[in-house]
């Protein structure tokens, strides 16, 4: 499942995911920065985790769910942390940005509320050239905060 | 889907001859697009025409507003990240009292912009903003006449508002688009009498967000390595071993019994193009080449070479009150954007157009025409936002290559260099060494200035301070690695010098480095800036200890002034963080306060880099930290607590702020580490030295 969507590829198991997303499934969204790992620009969520696309096999996520930038939004509506990105205007290029969102995502998953030094910590493997890591911080507080508030008023609701 | 992306008819710019002949279209704007002047440079397929050359003084060269409304702006300029097509659509915006929303610019398309050097230097904002504000103003006072001689009423009348023409006693509006449909623009020359000044300035002056932000947060964006056109083929090219080998003999039977793979061999050029990416690795790992490489330099012999390679730099400076001689190093570094290099070559019929990242569409257009021998008329270069330059983008190698591909094997080709192609085949900012010698009278004062760049190059190189007795010089080296422009150029490295070197004379004079500093600069908007950074970092309000250290710098390039205060921590080992850095910042008029305080803060972390740890190991011929597993950038926990000053000088017209800022941070950490510790670093990266100790 590709962001809700059966997919099915007749591809190589060893293939990266990323290159079957970007090549086969037209989702250019996940980033090429350095197929190593290092970079995070091409981080997607499989089962709500953030991995590395560019090193895992696309044979090894067959039956799972996986979540690119272009299935973060709620239709028309953004993300918290897609908003709260452009907000805090959190990217120059902008290149890095659907990476550091994905991986933001799965932290906000696993941990609602993250201290400045968790979100700082949980980017440590992101790469920004632009410099723009701490507005990305701010952005992130920001997408917690309002995903709380969020959680909140539909408990009450 | 991308497809359509791709499908960006040419404009009646293109279509129009080269000779600079006219042809009308419907309803709206004439584009008047090359004159007479410069035709013939166009037609020569040259790689490049010559800088400076006249641009259109039409109008409708720059702006064209449709029937419906639609404000197309036309620059070659393009956008890496700098925020630059958000600053000129407020540009255009302010002109024509519009929104932004209803301004779109078409940027760095040599098939629909004017002709344009590069998007480098710090140009954009002071020079193609203030030519679009002269063609959006009078594109506005002409609309304004317009309606003045349609319902034949005194122009003084008339208003500017939501994209029409009003006259508020009459209750009558004409939109833009009615307006534009009834002028002949042919002869509209932009005037400059009409623009207006930053006092007034409604759009920009303000924080407007990233224009296309929300196409980048949602992965709509097609950066160049992004796009995809039907039938296309991916491709790779193989390398030499090292710098400057020759291909000796290249086998490439196995390569093409892949299925779906085909090999195109031109000269030394062998590439493959694949159905997809893994079969096109697999194909160029397949080829069994020879090569004749020859021997060269390592890292470890670099300075030598470099003092060895310049000429002799005269009689060093003595002194009679404090004097002081030094010698400081800057190591080549790599740009590292994070979208490497990128390319889609499409042939149709003749006629190439090639979507790629680069700084310089027009020059990659003539790189691609001599390298393809075709005419600069058949090709054209368009270049979609890209994933960020630094000043590493300014060539077109990527851009052939893709082309060879497509013409070998006739079908439209992609290719995307690797990480370790970028490290390796692009070009780095030049490594250098830099000789200062100086004086300075028992007041304090500066008495001489004796500075010798090798190598680096001469960006940044002149004093600021007021010294006397100066000789100033800079001296070319052949570089052993291929090198280029970078962000600032070698303004880093000759800041890290003179600001490293005065604070060593201050403290030879027994002075705060400064009161140091202000007592030798006349430099008025220097001084502001420096007072600035130095009250909100609280300077001399803390004293240094053996773990924390305070250090600061300053400079002026390219109309902009910085200075830059930083907080280092010094832990057990030598562990150093800079904790903290305040900078302030100045350069004129402010376009937009949140990009400019981006672009402060961008060359700050950028800066860190080549301040602390940066640099390119290489040996025989061959980059050996290639990779990002191997050479280090700024991650999050390098990134310090950042805090700008931004001065707003609405008297002084807007300088660009992409470089200058950068080059304050590494000449203030190493300040820093001084007043901790008493130790002098005089090498960029300063960690290794640091650490060496």
């Amino acid at each position: 499942m590709v962001n809700g969507v059966r997919s099915r590829v007749n591809t190589d198991p060893e293939r990266p995911l990323l290159w079957v997303l970007r090549n086969e499934l037209d989702l250019t969204g996940a980033k090429y920065g350095c197929g190593e790992g290092q970079c995070g620009a091409c981080t997607v969520l499989i089962d709500g985790v953030a991995h590395r696309s560019c090193l895992t096999p696309v044979g090894s996520v067959t039956g799972k769910e996986i979540t690119t930038i272009e299935g973060l939004a709620d239709g028309e509506r953004l993300h918290p942390l897609q908003q709260a990105f452009v907000e805090c205007d959190a990217m120059q290029c902008g290149y890095c940005t659907p990476g550091m969102i994905m991986q933001s995502a799965g932290l906000l998953r696993r941990d609602p509320s993250p201290s400045e030094a968790e979100i700082r910590g949980e980017l440590e493997g992101n790469i920004c050239r632009c410099g723009t890591q701490n507005r990305i911080v701010s952005a992130v507080q920001k997408a917690a905060h309002t995903m709380g508030a969020m959680a909140k008023g539909e408990r009450h609701a | 889907m991308p497809e359509t992306v791709l499908g960006v008819p040419e404009t009646s710019a293109a279509r129009l001859d080269r000779r600079g002949f006219l042809k009308s279209i419907g309803g709206g704007l004439v584009v008047l697009f090359a004159l007479e002047s410069d035709a013939s440079a166009q037609e020569s397929g040259s790689a490049g025409r010559a800088a400076g050359q006249k641009l259109p003084e039409n109008v409708a060269a720059w702006l064209h507003i449709s029937p419906d409304g639609t404000i197309e702006v036309y620059t070659g300029k393009v956008e890496v990240g700098q925020n630059i097509r958000t600053s000129l659509t407020q540009a255009v915006a302010d002109e024509l009292r519009c929104s932004p929303t209803t301004v779109h610019l078409v940027m760095g398309d040599t098939a629909r912009t004017p002709w344009d050097m590069g998007t480098f230097g710090s140009r954009t904002t002071p020079t193609m903003a203030p030519e679009l504000r002269r063609m959006a103003a009078t594109a506005r006072e002409t609309m304004i006449e317009q309606a003045g001689k349609t319902w034949a009423v005194d122009r003084s009348r008339l208003k500017v508002e939501n994209n029409c023409v009003c006259d508020s006693s009459s209750n009558k509006k004409a939109s833009f688009g009615d307006l534009a449909a009834k002028i002949n623009w042919v002869n509209v020359i932009g005037k400059a009498d009409y623009v207006t000044p930053p006092t007034e300035w409604q759009v920009a002056g303000k924080s407007l967000p990233k224009i296309n932000a929300k196409d980048i947060v949602s992965g709509k964006h097609k950066f160049p390595s992004d796009l995809k056109v039907p039938g296309m083929l991916y491709g790779r090219v193989l390398r030499p071993p090292s710098f400057g080998a020759k291909l000796v003999s290249a086998d490439t039977t196995a390569a093409s019994k892949i299925p779906g793979v085909f090999v195109v061999r031109d000269g030394d050029f062998v590439g493959v193009a694949a159905t997809d990416e893994g079969k096109a690795q697999k194909a160029v790992l397949s080829i069994d080449a020879k090569w004749e490489t020859q021997p060269q330099i390592s890292a470890r012999e670099l300075f030598p070479y470099i003092k060895k390679g310049a000429e002799s730099t005269g009689p060093k400076t003595t002194g009679d009150g404090h004097a002081l001689s030094a010698t400081y190093t800057v190591a080549y570094i790599a740009h590292v954007p994070l979208e490497p290099r990128a390319a889609v070559a499409k042939f149709d019929d003749d006629k190439l157009t090639v979507w790629t990242g680069t700084q310089r569409p027009f020059g990659v257009r003539g790189e691609l025409a001599s390298a393809l021998g075709m005419g600069e008329d058949r090709v054209r270069v368009i270049m979609p936002d890209t994933g960020s330059g630094y000043g590493g983008k300014h060539n077109g190698e990527c851009a052939v290559e893709a082309a060879k591909l497509a013409k070998g094997t006739g079908k439209p080709v992609k290719l995307i260099w690797t990480r370790e192609e970028e490290f390796t085949w692009a070009y780095l900012r030049p490594a250098g060494v830099i000789d200062v010698s100086s004086s300075a009278n028992p007041d304090g004062a500066l008495k001489s200035w004796n500075y010798h760049n090798y190598m680096s190059g001469p960006s940044g190189l002149p004093t600021p301070y007021d010294v006397a007795e100066k000789n100033e010089q800079f001296h070319p080296v052949k570089s052993p690695l291929r090198e280029g422009s970078y962000r600032g150029l070698a303004s880093t490295a000759n800041h890290f010098a003179r600001e490293s070197h005065m604070d060593e004379l201050a403290a030879a004079a027994g002075v705060d480095p400064l009161a140091f500093r202000l007592k030798n600069l006349k430099n008025e908007r220097l001084t502001a800036v420096l007072k600035a950074a130095t009250d909100r970092f609280g300077w001399g309000k803390e004293k240094p200890t053996s773990t924390r250290g305070f250090g600061l710098a300053c400079g002026a390039e390219k109309g902009g002034y910085v200075a830059c205060c930083a907080e280092v921590s010094i832990g057990s080992g030598r562990q150093l963080r800079v904790e903290r850095v305040v900078s302030a910042w100045e350069c004129g008029a402010i376009v937009n306060p949140e990009h400019l305080k981006s672009q402060v803060e961008g060359a700050i972390v950028m800066g860190l880099g080549g301040a602390l740890f940066e640099a390119i190991d290489f040996a025989n011929g061959r980059i050996l930290n290639g990779r990002l597993s191997q050479y280090r950038v700024p991650r999050f926990s390098d990134v310090p607590q950042i805090d700008l000053v931004l001065i707003d000088r609405k008297d002084i017209p807007s300088a660009g702020a992409g470089e200058t800022p950068i080059v304050g941070i590494a000449p203030a950490i190493a300040n820093a580490i001084f007043g901790s510790t008493g130790l002098r670093i005089r090498s960029m990266p300063i960690l290794p030295a640091f650490r060496a100790m």
